[in-house]
């Protein structure tokens, strides 16, 4: 006990605490990691067909209301096109505010560090808006 | 629910009924107390006897139900102080009334013989509007009209904007329809899928084990779908509280 505890104390304790860490990083947020995939990936097909929905909607009234029949539809219909890709990419890139999210485990530290700073810093974030 | 075969619609699950049919009309009337109904007052029973019956002692060890009533409490704190912040705290009543709603509502469903009424696109529809508007309310109560810069992306040049702005309202207005047609797709789509492969295991006889396995796995599908359905919409729930306070 005397004699194994102060030598190998720092390096080894360290060691065998990263492999504890490892290993409680590796088993512990594994159904819950699983989880949040399959949440993730079942957001990403609705997001094309929700856009695309409100797309087409927008343009068959816009074209009953004016009497513009296809013109409206079909602008529209490529708009909404265009939004669902953005969603998804949102959603999958975890980029910008609108739909896209990631998790605290997914951020770098040092993103996450510097990210709630730049959002409650209000100066900051009106120019950016601005 | 894996009631086995027979002259059943797989899509009978989900008929709405008016469960006191004493008006003469026989279709439903708007103020028919339905099995939907039924369900979702169901629902709040037990999610209210789940919460107070929980926390009655307070004790600070918990007991069994106690420690679920404090865990699904703080699985939702949780949530909101990582998308949100400090600031989501406020939320918290509506993110948590909701999530446990949909989960309620998802899990009673899986009861066989029982109704889901997140089965149907009008209740999940009607819970994203709510979300929906909340948030855009919130957003312009707290921005004034410079929430309407959330539709502007940062950084994009003027001559862009008459082709991005549209893309980014109709980015904006199709929230509600994804957060509702997830919730109520993956439901009717589970449940359906369910009563279809049940229905082979009375015409298969013997060959009849393959689908009932292929059901009990499903129901355990299911069951992972319905928590996660839940958590989805909470997770949505809070991101879209994030945006309206935070814009961009």
């Amino acid at each position: 006990m005397q004699d194994d505890s102060p030598p190998p104390s720092l390096e080894k304790l360290d060691e065998d605490l990263r492999a504890a860490q490892a290993k409680r990083r590796n088993v512990k947020p594994d159904p819950g990691e699983r989880g949040k995939g399959l949440a993730f990936a079942m957001r990403i097909g609705v997001e094309i067909v929700a856009a695309l929905i409100v797309g087409v909607a927008i343009g068959y009234f816009l074209d009953r209301w004016l009497g513009t029949k296809p013109w409206f539809l079909l602008l529209f219909f490529v708009l909404g096109s265009a939004a669902g890709f953005m969603n998804v990419f949102r959603v999958v890139g975890g980029l910008g505010g609108q739909v896209g999210y990631r998790g605290k485990s997914e951020t770098a530290g040092s993103e996450k560090g510097q990210e709630p700073a730049s959002r409650q810093d209000p100066a900051n974030r009106q120019d950016k808006d601005g | 629910m894996a009631e086995g075969g027979g002259a059943h619609s797989p899509l009978e699950q989900f008929e709405i009924k008016g469960l006191f049919p004493a008006r003469d009309h026989g279709e439903i009337g708007t103020l028919d107390f339905t099995n939907s109904s039924l369900m979702m007052v169901a629902t709040l029973v037990l999610i209210s006897a789940f919460l107070i019956l929980g926390m009655r002692r307070g004790a600070l060890v918990p007991g069994r139900m106690q420690s679920l009533a404090e865990l699904s409490y703080e699985f939702i704190a949780g949530l909101i102080s990582d998308t949100v912040g400090a600031e989501g705290r406020r939320y918290f009543p509506i993110v948590f009334t909701l999530f446990m709603f949909v989960l309620v509502g998802n899990l009673l469903g899986m009861v066989p013989y029982s109704f889901t009424f997140t089965s149907h696109i009008i209740v999940t529809f009607a819970l994203a509007m709510l979300v929906f508007t909340g948030v855009t309310i919130l957003a312009i109560a707290k921005h004034g009209m410079h929430f309407f810069s959330f539709f502007v992306p940062p950084g994009a040049p003027v001559a862009m904007w008459p082709l991005l702005i549209p893309i980014e309202v109709i980015s904006y207005l199709s929230r509600p329809i994804s957060l509702s047609v997830r919730l109520f797709a993956n439901m009717l789509a589970g449940h359906t899928l369910l009563k279809v492969i049940a229905g082979f295991i009375g015409l298969l006889g013997v060959f009849g084990i393959l689908p009932f396995a292929l059901v009990v796995a499903l129901t355990g599908l299911e069951i992972l779908i319905a928590f996660l359905q839940a958590y989805v919409f909470a997770i949505l729930t809070c991101l879209y509280i994030n945006d309206a306070l935070h814009l961009h």
